[in-house]
């Protein structure tokens, strides 16, 4: 590059050199001296100031109590010193770098220069070295002749990795089928969430939307609390007119409603967010996180957006007291699509 | 002075049993009254006033009958409390057909809408408007009435009560200006697409617990500064950039600016 550049400079037909530096224009800074001092003094404020509003973030620190609050009007109200400490340490960092930039458009020299550029690689009598040199280690370890402890070694390396492969079992065991299940048994009493009260079919009005969970989920003893369980196994209660049911995920002679109630999962098969955004005109059910719609009136199946499967009805009935009960588990695994699902 | 003895006897007769008559009117109209205290009574007055506002108002799109016609809904049956929510936010009338009734200046004087919703609840049995002590939020608790929240509203109203985006065009209005009536009701009777949480499932209780909890959320301020509405990371985020790399950009010009 640089050679072809020299060789167009001094050719006949261009004169110029090929990235001709435009001519140099001296800055007020540079014929002026009082306004070169003022632009001395205007640094040495941005880097004092600097150092006054770091001391200023000590002071601050100490001075207010986390739980003290500043009324901003239009901008509402924060705490105290949560406030000042951003402001004190941003703006002493900022002065740091606006001095340092100051100083540098105003008072270091900025003559343009040219800097020739040379070839990346290394010079060839250094690459002949570094060859032979490789070449007399080869030569004095024997790697090559020796071929009992190169083999054993290249057999060492390759099974060096298997402890950390069989380290990763450590990550927790297999789900199992436990992503098929969730604990709604033939029988489990539908219930209010939250409150825990038991339904019954005169309970619920067309259009209304009931959040509801098993009955027994308190029982349930994980790890962490019930989190699995209610997540998998929380459910929404909406009811229409019979009428207006265009389709059920019951098999041919069966009825997963009763009398206009449906019974769905509450997480969506996308990605599993939580979701009850139900419009009981349209009987749409939109998920709040990628709008994923499901027609709860027609198999709960997807009517816009990223979810690949319908929604999963939870067959009901009623118990001989009269309750909501469900008529088994899910008949496929709720929430969002694994690997192992069948 | 038997025949005038007589005829006294005879007038004393009449007396006690008129006299019998008003009691016992009067004592059932007491005892009704006393029954019906919950809610206000509707006189005839008001419901042939209603009558009328609804044939001249509302008898276009809900029909002569308020049987419903393509324009408009059945309102048989809805009850006074949808009826007192819809017209007394302005939802009704309709200004034009829309995916969605806006919140706007109501047509209708309290009076009228009282007459409207009188009319309206005789057509059929239906959830009545929320007594003062149904609306009476002081034994109510706010932590549950923040779990309810989340459980049964979040997911469309927002965290924070502040609305949200439905389907095509439809959004669940923020609940920043809903007095505890307009709230009552509206879970009451499920105006638009909102579903309905009947006393059945969602108690009054429950529902003083809500109130009180959206109440909270009305006064309460954001200990974070600008809010930007409550609507999350989105309103945040696009804040944050626009503002952050606007302030970068002027920076790397100033930076390259060619000093004089």
């Amino acid at each position: 590059m640089s050679d072809h550049g020299t060789d167009l400079a001094t050719t006949e037909h261009n004169e110029q050199p090929e990235f001709p530096l435009p001519p140099h224009h001296k800055r007020l800074t540079d014929t002026d001296p009082r306004a070169a001092k003022a632009a001395e003094m205007q640094v040495a404020i941005m880097f004092g100031l600097s150092a006054v509003l770091t001391i200023a973030f000590v002071v601050v620190y100490f001075a207010f109590p986390p739980n003290q609050y500043v009324d901003l009007g239009p901008f509402g109200v924060t705490q105290t010193s949560n406030l000042l400490l951003g402001i004190t340490f941003g703006l002493a960092v900022l002065l740091i770098g606006l001095g340092a930039i100051q100083w540098a458009k105003k008072l270091m020299a900025d003559e343009e220069i040219t800097d020739e550029r040379h070839p990346v690689g290394s010079p060839q009598e250094d690459r002949d070295a570094a060859a032979a040199a490789f070449q007399t280690g080869v030569d004095e370890s024997g790697f090559v002749e020796r071929k009992i402890v190169r083999r054993t070694l290249i057999g060492a390396l390759a099974l060096f990795p298997i402890p950390l492969v069989i380290l990763l079992k450590d990550m927790g065991p297999p789900p199992g089928d436990s992503l098929d299940h969730t604990i709604w048994t033939k029988g489990s009493r539908i219930v209010v969430d939250v409150t825990g009260k038991p339904i019954k079919p005169q309970d619920l009005e067309i259009g209304t939307l009931v959040s509801a969970s098993p009955e027994d989920l308190d029982k349930v003893q994980e790890i962490e609390g019930n989190q699995n369980a209610r997540a998998k196994a929380s459910i929404i209660l909406v009811r229409m007119r019979p009428d207006e049911i265009k389709s059920q995920q019951a098999p041919q002679g069966q009825t997963w409603d009763y009398e206009g109630i449906l019974a769905f999962s509450k997480i969506c098969t996308h990605v599993g967010c939580p979701i009850a955004l139900y419009q009981q005109r349209t009987h749409a059910l939109l998920c709040p996180c990628h709008q994923s719609t499901f027609d709860l009136s027609d198999s709960g199946k997807v009517v816009f957006g990223p979810a690949a499967r319908e929604m999963p009805q939870l067959p009901i009935t009623i118990d001989s007291d009269g309750y909501l009960v469900a008529q088994s588990d899910f008949q496929q695994p709720v929430g969002p699509s694994f690997w192992e699902r069948s | 002075m038997t025949s005038s003895s007589v005829r006294r006897h005879r007038a004393t007769g009449l007396v006690v049993l008129l006299a019998a008559l008003v009691a016992t009117g009067v004592g059932y109209a007491a005892v009704t009254d006393s029954a019906q205290a919950a809610a206000p009574t509707a006189t005839q007055t008001q419901v042939d006033h209603g009558r009328q506002l609804f044939l001249e108002g509302c008898a276009t799109c809900h029909g002569m009958g308020a049987q419903g016609t393509s324009e408009g809904p059945g309102l048989i049956g809805v009850g006074a409390a949808a009826v007192d929510f819809q017209v007394s936010t302005g939802r009704m009338p309709l200004a034009t057909p829309a995916q969605q009734a806006p919140r706007k200046t109501p047509i209708y004087t309290p009076d009228e809408v009282a007459a409207l919703a009188a009319y309206v609840a005789t057509l059929g049995p239906g959830p009545a408007i929320p007594s003062d002590s149904e609306l009476n939020t002081s034994d109510a608790d706010l932590a549950t009435g923040g779990t309810l929240f989340r459980t049964n509203c979040a997911q469309c109203h927002n965290f924070a009560g502040h609305g949200g985006a439905l389907s095509d065009g439809r959004y669940a209005p923020s609940l920043m200006n809903a007095t505890p009536r307009e709230m009552f009701e509206a879970m009451l009777t499920g105006p638009q697409n909102m579903p309905n949480f009947p006393n059945t499932t969602l108690g009054v209780q429950q529902k003083q617990d809500i109130i009180k909890y959206i109440q909270h959320l009305q006064t309460a301020s954001s200990p974070g500064g600008l809010a930007l509405g409550s609507y999350g990371p989105v309103t945040e985020g696009v804040a944050t950039w626009t503002l952050g790399l606007g302030l970068l950009l002027l920076a790397a010009v100033w930076i390259g600016a060619k000093v004089r």
